[in-house]
């Protein structure tokens, strides 16, 4: 008999921390304890991407959408919508705006303004079973590949298609596979296939995302690419921070293994693959194809030039095709779809060079000051208002928008005056900034320019591998000279020295990561160069970050005398009464935040 | 050396093939067994691999995922990704190091405490992010510091597994699906 009714559950990392696994429990004896086990079927899914909503339940075939779900919930929810058939409007998503409820996954804007490809079977399938990924078309790609196209007919397909690199680059797919399966032919050698998941960037988790709910995606993209490069091993490579993501894709692999649609003649063709999983061990480094080939070999991850690109002369110095994760997605979906049906979407011309646009889709995850947090995935050309201001939801607390960075450190910050900007891999470049691996932090008036910049570059000192000059010394200029500027001990030529530095890195750097590692300081120097004058010549931190900058106060409208802040204080520099105004001793204060973090009625502020 | 030891690096070697380039994946799971990487085991994988022990230290100080120093029972990790950046993750790091009298990539005397940074864990919806172990704390505040650093201290004293709880579920609900 079918079920009445299947209740997904999201089962990512960011709801699992949420307690999604106990909520899973509960509904499972809920379910029991009213006798639905008949009607009623639960489903664990991958990440539905909305991960600020977390824990996210959603029960179709009606399609509604429940959000930040507790363990108390259960028992109502289970008999209000299951058993008496109405929906339950407090656990649905609320608009901070509107405040009126809306019941269905697709009527929320999140949701609704996202065309999904990469993400195609999000929240709709169990990633840990094969047969569901089958039900959606799952494997289709790659028998039609086997049974009746060439390898150079799949290439020509996927340069038609237009298909860039999701890593960051942007570099036409099709164009990397044609050049490697001809490296390899030539000298009749060995050849790669490799799958970038050391998602280094910090504020990007599409690939997390990616892996955890829809693995399978991943295996069949790969397989096509192996088949059309003409490669009989494949690697992925992953970061060792994503346990739950390591773990489906090694059950999709042998899941995979078991099917016969990996291992030795496959599908009966007499072509043979397989994949090799391998950890990083926490080195943003490796995610630079060379950097990642040399700790694939088990050495340091350390790049080499790239006058010899790794298509000729990869790991262990065979051909091999390094593509990111996104990227290997896209593949069934355009074997499938076709590549006419994949130019349709996004901008440009690529009729005549992949390089002539941007086509389809990329996926963003979309963090910092902003309402919905999550991973969006919407077609390239649409501007950044509609992505941070529609589907974002705004910023948070209707604060004023600052900036957006993109591209994480080898991107760039994007002020307000380039909100309209279209999102494509050449817009981006063109205004200073890059895709990236899709990144996208946004940043508040409450966020301190200096500040961020100091951060990216801090991080890029502590991740570069120390191979060449400018990365290594120039990096660490930059942080000393921006470190100094946020103290107060700032001077005037500072900016331009920054912006020296900058082009040599750009310049002279070895590696891709080091060219760009000067981006997220130039693009706030071009953006936001009145924020550093203020900082070096009024030694004031307008957004209130700078520590050295900045006094903490208590607002003696808005205090009403709770205590609280002075019994978390650490080193009791707040006093008062109970039910009196209290006072920071700056003497004392150490500006550890803890009192900002605490107060209740937004007394304490910092100027 | 102890014997058990032996067996212990012999069995992880084993199961990576005694192949060269699989040393990352063999010194992963010698920091699994032995919550870091001590001389006398990699002693013993470059002996079994018949890599140079020069090239082991190379790698395991080069990937900041590897420590050559025994750890904490709790590993803090404080997520200094962009996202919890700009949410002051920095001052949460501060409340730690104040808190447990230590510097970052340091351990408290009782051995209970470890401080690290991660370069975002990928949950940003989440920021600020702290991990213990394998437990994700999001939303997190500098105020939230020291009463779960006292949570952690009141676990008595065994291993404590946090992994077996997913591993636990997952069988449970692998039995459920037949």
């Amino acid at each position: 008999m079918p079920f009445r009714a299947d209740v997904l559950i999201c089962m990512g990392t960011s709801c699992i921390e949420n307690n999604s696994f106990e909520i899973r429990e509960l509904i499972q004896e809920e379910i029991k304890k009213h006798n639905l086990e008949e009607e009623i079927r639960l489903v664990s899914t991958g990440c539905f991407g909305f991960c600020d909503a977390g824990p996210i339940i959603l029960v179709q075939p009606d399609g509604v959408f429940y959000q930040r779900v507790t363990e108390k919930d259960i028992p109502f929810l289970v008999e209000e919508h299951f058993l008496k058939g109405r929906p339950v409007k407090k656990l649905m998503y609320t608009p901070p705006k509107e405040k009126v409820p809306i019941p269905k996954l697709a009527e929320i804007p999140f949701f609704n303004q996202q065309i999904l490809i990469a993400l195609r079977n999000r929240g709709l399938i169990d990633p840990e079973k094969i047969d569901e990924y089958i039900a959606r078309d799952g494997y289709a790609a790659l028998a039609k590949v086997i049974s009746s196209m060439t390898a150079q007919q799949v290439i020509e397909e996927v340069k038609a298609s237009g298909l860039r690199g999701r890593g960051g680059g942007g570099f036409p797919t099709g164009i990397k596979w044609e050049l490697c399966r001809h490296a390899g032919e030539e000298r009749n050698e060995v050849r790669y296939v490799i799958c970038n998941a050391d998602e280094g960037d910090p504020g990007a988790f599409m690939d997390r995302s990616i892996i955890e709910s829809d693995p399978h995606s991943i295996i069949e993209g790969m397989i096509i690419g192996a088949y059309a490069i003409g490669s009989h091993q494949g690697y992925v490579y992953i970061r060792k921070e994503y346990p739950i993501a390591l773990d489906r894709l090694n059950t999709g692999l042998e899941q995979a293994r078991e099917y016969g649609l990996l291992g030795d003649d496959i599908f009966g063709s007499g072509f043979d693959f397989d994949i090799e999983v391998h950890r990083g061990a926490g080195a943003f480094v490796c995610g630079e194809s060379t950097a990642l080939m040399a700790s694939l070999e088990g050495k340091a991850g350390v790049p080499r030039a790239k006058y010899i690109h790794t298509v000729e002369y990869g790991l262990w110095n065979k051909p091999s095709c390094l593509n990111n994760v996104e990227t290997w997605v896209n593949i069934p979906v355009i074997i499938n779809r076709g590549a006419k049906w994949f130019t349709r979407i996004g901008t440009g011309d690529v009729s005549e060079s992949p390089w002539g646009g941007s086509k389809g889709t990329k996926v963003f995850s979309l963090t910092g000051k902003i309402n919905n947090t999550g991973l969006v995935e919407v077609p390239m050309g649409i501007t950044l208002r509609e992505i941070i201001f529609n589907i974002g939801g705004g910023i948070k607390k209707d604060k004023k928008f600052k900036m957006v960075q993109t591209g994480g450190p080898s991107g760039g910050f994007l002020p307000e005056e380039l909100l309209n900007l279209p999102v494509d891999f050449d817009s981006l470049t063109k205004a200073g900034s890059m895709m990236g691996s899709g990144g996208m932090v946004v940043g508040d008036e409450d966020t301190c320019m200096i500040d961020m910049a100091k951060y990216f570059v801090s991080f890029l000192v502590t991740e570069s591998c120390g191979k060449c000059v400018p990365c290594r010394e120039g990096l660490k200029r930059m942080k000393e000279i921006l470190e100094r500027i946020s103290e107060g001990e700032g001077k005037e030529e500072d900016i331009e020295l920054l912006e020296e530095l900058g082009f040599i890195l750009e310049n002279g750097a070895l590696c891709g990561l080091g060219k760009s590692a000067a981006n997220p300081v130039l693009t706030s120097i071009k953006y936001f160069r009145d924020e550093y004058e203020v900082h070096i010549r009024e030694k004031k931190c307008p957004a209130g970050v700078c520590k050295e900058l900045i006094e903490y106060g208590i607002d003696q409208e808005k205090c009403n005398g709770c205590t609280l802040c002075a019994r978390k204080c650490p080193t009791d520099a707040i006093s008062g009464e109970q039910k009196q105004v209290h006072t920071i001793d700056t003497s004392k204060c150490i500006k550890c935040g803890i009192c900002y973090e605490v107060c209740r009625f937004d007394a304490v502020y910092r100027k | 050396m102890n014997k058990e030891n032996h067996s212990v690096t012999q069995k992880i070697v084993e199961k990576w093939g005694a192949r060269k380039d699989c040393l990352i994946e063999v010194l992963h799971d010698v920091q699994e067994e032995c919550n870091y990487l001590p001389r006398e085991i990699l002693t013993e994988v470059s002996e079994e691999l018949e890599v140079p022990l020069s090239r082991i230290f190379e790698i395991a100080t080069f990937y900041k995922g590897f420590s050559l120093k025994p750890r904490g029972r709790f590993r803090i990790e404080v997520c200094m990704g962009t996202a919890c950046h700009v949410q002051g993750a920095d001052i949460i790091l501060e409340a730690f190091e104040r808190e447990l009298g230590i510097k970052v990539g340091e351990m408290d005397e009782n051995m209970d405490f470890s401080l690290d940074v991660v370069r975002c864990v990928g949950c940003c919806g989440l920021a600020p992010v702290v991990t213990i172990n394998r437990d994700i704390y999001g939303k997190f505040g500098p105020g939230q510091v020291s009463a779960i650093i006292e949570k952690y201290r009141s676990i008595p004293k065994k291993k404590v597994d946090i992994e077996k709880k997913y591993k636990e579920i997952k069988r449970k609900m692998k039995t459920e699906n037949g």
